[in-house]
């Protein structure tokens, strides 16, 4: 076996006292795609950044870093700088924040070449046309001197990547690449990575929490748990029997099994939305004509009976936010309406308060989603506002123990301030908040988004049981095929703006009929069976 | 780097509470009635009695500059109020409502901005006379659209929060919502555009009494004493240089704190 591309001994490092990374090796050979896995926390950013000699202020390194033999640790910043970008690419989780906003991308493109090589305007141009057509931005879709707010997200990530590998890097370390990117997007990214390491034959180093991305992409899986790896191998080996009980929980996780049977429901509608039709106005480029309004919402229909779980799956932009917001009667829709517990919601005047009781959110921040300034008891207690008489000090104050033990939290967290929870239990948090008015429909935003794979199996099996418990309906928003069908009772499919496809989730997902709905399920990437 | 932080932070709130202290002491004692004249003392050079010295009519320096201070910082304070008062106000309501509403509040912020605090005094003394009842009016006006922009900026970022969202679900109106979520979050930002603020009415007031659209004699000021010492230069220089570096310490005081304050709360968020 030839020598590997990039080599980490015992590479430890440390903030402060916390030690973040301990003892880790690892090696990646030319043409290799490593998979590096774990949940948040567990310090794989932090190897990569490692790998670049990029780590924060303050953190301290032990180990050797070697690339090509080249030993890269102990170099100061000056000598690395010529490694960077030229030998090791690197493609960011974010392609919101990772493309600079005031730059063309056809500039940003060159500019890695022109730092490290002398070459001449039009040379740079040619390069960077050659890298994004190579990153599969050609035509007038990668245009050189389009800004980055006029492309798509898979598109920035695409620029991302065109970056990258201009240099034809031998070694390319993607930091979940795919994460921010909606199901068809991700599999046109991961496609894309393949290739460029089979024709260019580099190694690549994958970071994700996403075992499924790793299966499909990956022929090496590294699992990392507290800054350790605690198993390596080949992937199928390795995902058929693992042996570490963390990989198995990571892995069990990632499967998503539903967490309940899924019912069929005949008691009454407790939610109904009819016809929604909502626009946004553009704005106007020309004096005379008002512009054409953007139709996100295109005569949407839906129902949520009592006790029911509802799914509503579709990529980014279809629509799917702007329907909940009229569905919670935070905007008007244009034409339609909304009928909660059977009286009109959309428009009801004096009875917006009273009706509102019976609906409330869960949206998917976990960190924004709380005045940081408010304890949990306050927090949770706001939608008693809806009360006509809303309970006062020990009443308030028990109805409020009384949730936080229903999501698993105690009571005693309610005098604390957010910032002292996890993500997890700022989700649990704001199923509490959700729960106090004792409302008939639940909507959660993309709520199990931002948390990682483990996490994601908790909240959802805590919702599974508080539906049961409490028979209250969800209508669960996602973007996540996976997620949507371990929980959602029926679903409804959403492509631009209008439905495509509904019905019992398992035969939507068994025999889908809508082609949408077979390209989002043909694009989730799937572990391998036992 | 750390220290240098803190080193700000406490080196302006000490001079500023020093500043402070000291007019607040005016009130009750100073060395000498900086109001009494006293002829055969005229133009003492800074000795045991005058630690400052005094004028060309023999007044105290000293005793001089400590009620200085009190107008100095009285007139500064009492126009940062005003601009908070209003300003804030006006920004949660432009950033809680939008649209036309919004438009309307910021264009005319545009309209008072474009006077500078001096011009608007001068106007205001033309019609009422001069005093510093109209420079605190005056400075205050020009305060009104700084509060009201960082207002607006501040709670537009703040509206785009998912708790903005819960609260709406929970039925509470916009303006409700930008009085318990938005204003103690802004709290903050607040305090150091109003220690910032501070400062440049410390440096306005200076600027407006010595033209003499500030306090009127006999209430002493730092501007005007500049103004006075200025034909005395030569004979005298302490004159100028006492209020003169009174105005400029109390001013780097100001820029400190507000400094020291801007890192902390940028550390924090």
């Amino acid at each position: 076996m030839t020598a590997p591309l990039l080599e980490i001994e015992n590479l430890s490092v440390a903030i402060g006292a916390a030690r973040i990374i301990k003892n880790l090796s690892l090696q990646v050979h030319a043409g290799e795609i490593l998979g590096l896995v774990g949940a948040s926390g567990s310090g794989k950013s932090m190897t990569a950044l490692a790998v670049m000699q990029l780590l924060p202020e303050g953190a301290a390194m032990t180990g050797t870093v070697r690339l090509r033999g080249e030993t890269l640790t102990g170099k100061t910043d000056a000598q690395m700088q010529p490694f960077r970008g030229r030998d090791v690419g690197m493609v960011f989780q974010e392609p919101m924040t990772a493309l600079n906003p005031l730059m063309r991308i056809g500039d940003q493109v060159a500019e890695t070449l022109r730092l490290h090589r002398a070459v001449s305007a039009l040379e740079a141009r040619h390069a960077a046309r050659e890298a994004l057509d190579l990153a599969g931005l050609s035509g007038e879709q990668g245009a050189l001197d389009r800004f980055p707010y006029e492309l798509s997200g898979g598109q920035r990530q695409r620029v991302a990547i065109a970056m990258a590998v201009v240099m034809s890097p031998s070694l390319l370390i993607a930091d979940e690449p795919t994460t921010a990117l909606d199901v068809i997007t991700q599999a046109q990214v991961l496609l894309l990575l393949q290739e460029l390491v089979r024709t260019r034959h580099m190694g690549l180093v994958l970071v994700t929490h996403d075992l499924a991305v790793i299966a499909q992409l990956s022929s090496r899986v590294a699992v990392m748990h507290q800054g350790e790896i605690v198993e390596q191998g080949a992937t199928t080996a390795l995902l058929r029997a693992p042996r570490h009980p963390y990989t198995a929980a990571l892995l069990a996780a990632a499967a998503l099994t539903p967490k309940r049977v899924a019912r069929q429901v005949s008691s009454p509608a407790v939610l109904e939305a009819c016809g929604i039709i909502r626009d946004y106005p553009r704005r106007r480029r020309s004096l005379w004509r008002a512009a054409a309004p953007l139709r996100a919402v295109d005569g949407v229909s839906l129902s949520v009976h009592a006790g029911e779980t509802v799914g509503l799956v579709g990529e980014s932009g279809s629509g799917k936010s702007s329907l909940l917001k009229v569905i919670l009667a935070l905007e008007r829709s244009q034409t339609g309406q909304v009928r909660l517990l059977g009286e009109e919601f959309s428009n009801a005047a004096g009875n917006l308060h009273r009706l509102r009781r019976a609906i409330q959110a869960v949206f998917q921040d976990p960190y924004g989603s709380f005045d940081p300034k408010w304890t949990v008891e306050r927090l949770i207690a706001e939608p008693f506002f809806l009360l006509s008489a809303p309970p006062q000090a020990a009443e308030r104050r028990r109805r409020v123990a009384v949730v936080l033990e229903q999501v698993g939290l105690s009571a005693t967290d309610a005098q604390r301030l957010p910032h002292e929870f996890s993500g997890g239990e700022r989700q649990r948090i704001a199923i509490a908040r959700a729960l106090i008015t004792e409302p008939a429909v639940i909507a959660f935003d993309e709520a199990v988004s931002a948390l990682d794979v483990l996490l994601r199996e908790q909240i959802l099996e805590l919702l599974a049981q508080l539906a049961e418990r409490l028979n209250v309906a969800y209508l669960f928003v996602s973007h996540d095929l996976q997620v949507i069908r371990a929980i959602a009772d029926r679903v409804y499919v959403m492509q631009r703006g209008r439905i495509v496809e509904e019905g019992p989730t398992e035969s939507v997902f068994a025999s889908p009929r809508h082609a949408y709905t077979q390209a989002l399920i043909a694009a989730t990437p799937k572990l391998p069976v036992n | 780097m750390k220290d240098s932080r803190h080193t700000s932070l406490i080196a302006g709130a000490v001079i500023t509470a020093l500043f402070i202290a000291v007019a607040v002491l005016a009130q009750f004692w100073t060395p000498f009635d900086p109001r009494l004249l006293s002829i055969v003392d005229k133009l003492q050079a800074p000795n045991v009695h005058h630690w400052f010295g005094t004028d060309q009519l023999g007044r105290d320096v000293l005793s001089m500059i400590m009620l200085g201070a009190q107008t100095s910082v009285g007139v500064a304070a009492l126009s940062v109020i005003i601009g908070v008062l209003v300003g804030v106000p006006l920004g949660l309501f432009a950033a809680a409502r939008r649209g036309a509403i919004d438009e309307l509040v910021m264009r005319g912020n545009d309209v008072i901005f474009a006077f500078p605090a001096l011009l608007l005094a001068i106007l205001m003394t033309a019609v009422f006379g001069p005093g510093a009842v109209n420079a605190i009016i005056a400075i205050g006006i020009f305060n009104i659209p700084v509060f009201a922009r960082v207002t607006r900026a501040g709670a537009l970022q703040l509206w785009t929060r998912d708790y903005a969202l819960a609260a709406r679900v929970a039925g509470k109106g916009p303006l409700r919502i930008s009085w318990e979520h938005m204003l103690p979050n802004l709290v903050g930002l607040l305090v150091v555009q109003g220690t910032i603020q501070f400062s440049l009415g410390v440096i306005a007031e200076a600027g407006l009494s010595y033209v003499g659209l500030s306090a009127q004699p006999p209430t002493p000021s730092w501007g005007r004493m500049l103004n006075e010492a200025q034909t005395l230069t030569a004979l005298a220089p302490y004159l100028a240089l006492f209020p003169g570096f009174a105005v400029l310490l109390f001013v780097l005081g100001l820029n400190l704190l507000g400094e020291g304050l801007r890192r902390r709360a940028g550390r924090r968020s």
